[in-house]
């Protein structure tokens, strides 16, 4: 018997006033009674459109009537046959834009929450166990992925189930890329990615931390020297863009990239036990409006600063972020100053920032996004005292491979030019996807573009034995 | 893990170790960098690379122990190992058109400035090599720097060796006496490279610098080590580290120096008894 409930079932949260104090995590999950009532919620629709919402195609209703029978591993791996990375996508998807957006049960009240049964059954298995893995025998070929984030992670997930010998590099000295260094550990506890990568791990992938492709080895000295056939470059948005106005490179002023780098990636918030060391002030000011800058804002909060703003130079309806990141920031009492940018930082004599002139904003007509375009109120300058500005704009792809890997096409902004259905470059064996391509996305679409870049340089290699 | 092969004090403040990291011996060159890591709870900090043996797969890093990172660096020895080591990273450094060349350094830069040296030595070009130190007792590789130059000048800051004056007293009166150099190489204290600058600029001689800044990433990602070089703002980690001495704003550069000053002290009182015991 269906549960006719029009709303999901709530998630447990730590209240605002406690958790903006703590780096635990904020959304607790469902107990089993929750996960299997909410999963009752499910028509279990013939067409199933939910599936069509999710870029790496997860069995939504037949692991979700798995739930309702209390068959929680057995839904979990159901999940997993397709989705290499469920407790962090369960966590980290906007699935109101995907599967969820396309739930019936959503045409009269909420959704089915089918995010938070990921979670709950990736959860599950994470702490009771769970069936192994289907793995083909070894094929005896070789693949190499740039990048252990999401994209990077999921395609060698993929390769690895059909039987090819999978290396992964990776810059820095843990895996997980945005997982580990931008997402803080409130939204997505670090001990659990490293859980979650180390089950892409036992399926043979051997990931090789400390490894700059671009300067410690070449792209194409994978290809002609390490006997890799074929290359996936996930190596996502990791260069921090600016504003480029006067003033930015006082002290006080951070890239979200540094801020967060510091905080989640080197543990700042746990200075001096570790030993990075990090500084915010009484006053701090986000610019920007997506998850990124919420995230840096409620880190800012957690970090002891009193007053934190989101800057953001359009209106609340336009802001990037997450609706749920919106409502919990301003649960957490982030203050929006909305329709305002800055104009410039100002400094003391020490080169600390004291200040941040902005100025209003309107919005006038549609640009080429489509969104209005914000302009000038002229004479509507102010100044924010504030004592660090975190600026949260955007990334763009690290320049790093392009520069070194000559013949492979690169937009004009930076992005790698790539096949969005197979990943497929100007070069031949090298496959791009991810934020290295798109620009700064969401992880979901980054694993999609993993799995697909899989399913191609499989057909690559293979066509090439024939 | 990244074994430490060989250890060597040098002075009481600076130390020479030898990493084995064979991936990285493989394609350092002078100029670049590397990203270390200690342990689990430890900081990332960029050293210059002092040397490299592609057969060996060592990785020479010359350090002063200047923050609590250095002196945990400096209370390891040979056969323990580092947790991290990533490089060779930042941009090789520029030789082109380089026939006689000053290379000045300054405190721990004497260190970095001798693999550019060297490498200039090595590919034929005429080096005047100035150095400086506090005093007599600081004074390192001295018979290394001699091998890797045409002309060899220590000074020191007391004179305790002969020579007295800081490093731009000899620079000036090399160029009072004619010399006539294709570029000038400074590495060390900004202080010091922004003193060489300014001498080198009236006399228009390219200057090339090698910016030491703080970095958490090293790869472009952070941009803390950002500064302005000609008006623009400059990555040291991937456009550097090595700039045009005379575009570069060292000012400001000095104050970004300075950011975690205060965390630097708290860091080395939380940990003194520690480094205390290590050291004995």
């Amino acid at each position: 018997m269906s549960n006719m409930s029009p709303n999901k079932n709530p998630m447990p949260e730590q209240a605002p006033d406690v958790r903006n104090k703590n780096f635990s995590e904020v959304a607790l999950g469902y107990s089993p009674e929750m996960a299997m009532d909410e999963a009752k919620r499910c028509l279990n629709c013939k067409n199933k459109p939910c599936v069509s919402g999710c870029p790496v195609n997860v069995r939504i209703p037949e692991f979700v009537a798995l739930v309702a029978e209390g068959k929680f591993a057995e839904a979990a791996a159901v999940v997993k046959s397709t989705n290499n990375l469920p407790a962090i996508c369960g966590r980290v998807c906007p699935q109101e834009n995907q599967c969820e957006r396309q739930c019936v049960r959503g045409k009269k009240g909420e959704p089915v929450a089918i995010g938070r049964l990921e979670r709950f059954v990736a959860d599950y298995v994470m702490e009771h166990g769970e069936q192994a893995a289907e793995v083909s025998a070894a094929n005896g070929h070789k693949v190499a992925v740039v990048g252990s984030g999401p994209a990077g992670l999921s395609c060698a997930g993929d390769l690895a189930k059909r039987g090819y010998a999978v290396t992964v590099f990776e810059a820095l000295h843990t895996p997980g890329g945005v997982l580990v260094y931008g997402i803080p550990e409130f939204r997505l506890p670090k001990a659990l990615v490293r859980k979650e990568i180390a089950t892409v791990e036992n399926l043979g992938v051997e990931i090789l931390t400390n490894t700059v492709i671009g300067k410690s080895i070449t792209l194409d000295e994978l290809l002609e020297e390490e006997g890799f056939e074929a290359v996936f470059v996930a190596s996502g948005a990791g260069l921090p863009n600016f504003q480029k106005i006067p003033g930015e490179n006082l002290l006080g002023v951070y890239s979200a990239n540094e801020f967060l780098t510091r905080i989640n990636l080197m543990k700042a918030y746990d200075f001096p036990q570790h030993a990075t060391p990090i500084k915010v002030g009484r006053v701090a000011a986000v610019i920007g409006g997506g998850n990124v800058a919420m995230d840096a804002a409620r880190c800012a909060k957690r970090m002891g600063a009193e007053t934190v703003y989101i800057v953001y130079r359009r209106s609340d309806a336009e802001l990037p972020a997450r609706a749920e990141e919106v409502h919990h920031a301003k649960e957490e009492g982030i203050l929006f100053r909305l329709l305002t940018n800055p104009t410039q930082i100002i400094g003391d004599e020490q080169g600390r920032v004291k200040a941040m002139e902005v100025v209003e904003m309107e919005l006038g007509e549609p640009d080429a996004s489509g969104r209005r375009r914000p302009v000038k109120k002229p004479g509507s300058e102010y100044t924010l005292d504030v004592d660090t500005v975190i600026i949260a704009i955007g990334n763009s792809p690290n320049p790093l491979i392009k520069a070194t890997t000559p013949g492979l096409e690169c937009q004009c902004w930076g992005g790698i030019v790539a096949d969005e259905e197979t990943g497929k470059t100007s070069r031949e064996a090298v496959y791009a996807g991810g934020d290295a391509v798109t620009g700064a996305a969401t992880v979901i679409l980054a694993m999609g573009a993993g799995k697909k870049a899989a399913a191609a340089i499989h057909e690559y290699i293979q066509n090439k034995e024939k | 893990m990244f074994p430490i092969l060989k250890k060597r004090v040098l002075n009481p403040t600076v130390t020479y170790m030898e990493i084995l990291a064979p991936r990285v011996a493989k394609k350092a060159q002078p100029g670049q960098f590397i990203m270390l890591r200690i342990d689990e709870n430890g900081e990332r900090i960029p050293l210059t690379i002092a040397g490299y043996d592609r057969e060996e797969g060592t990785v020479t890093i010359i350090f002063q122990k200047v923050g609590y990172t250095t002196y945990s660096l400096d209370g390891l020895e040979e056969g323990d190992s580092l947790l991290d080591f990533v490089g060779p990273l930042g941009r090789a450094s520029d030789f082109d058109g380089m026939r006689k060349v000053a290379v000045v350094g300054g405190g721990l830069g004497v260190a970095i400035a001798y693999p550019q040296a060297k490498a200039l030595h090595d590919l034929g070009a005429e080096v005047d090599f100035i150095v400086g130190f506090r005093n007599k007792d600081l004074i390192i590789l001295e018979e290394e720097f001699s091998a890797a130059c045409s002309d060899l000048t220590i000074m020191t800051d007391d004179g305790s060796n002969g020579r007295k004056g800081f490093v731009t007293t000899a620079l000036q009166e090399k160029l009072e006496a004619g010399a006539e150099y294709d570029a000038v190489i400074a590495i060390g204290p900004l202080m010091m490279m922004k003193a060489v600058c300014e001498l080198t600029r009236e006399k228009k001689i390219p200057t090339i610098v090698s910016m030491n800044s703080v970095m958490v990433d090293g790869t472009g990602m952070c941009g803390c080590c950002r500064l302005t070089v000609g008006g623009e703002t400059k990555f040291a980690c991937v456009d550097g580290p090595d700039f045009d001495g005379h575009q570069v704003d060292f000012d400001e550069a000095m104050a970004r120096s300075r950011m975690y000053f205060d965390e630097e002290q708290l860091s080395m009182e939380k940990h003194a008894c520690q480094l205390g015991g290590k050291k004995q």
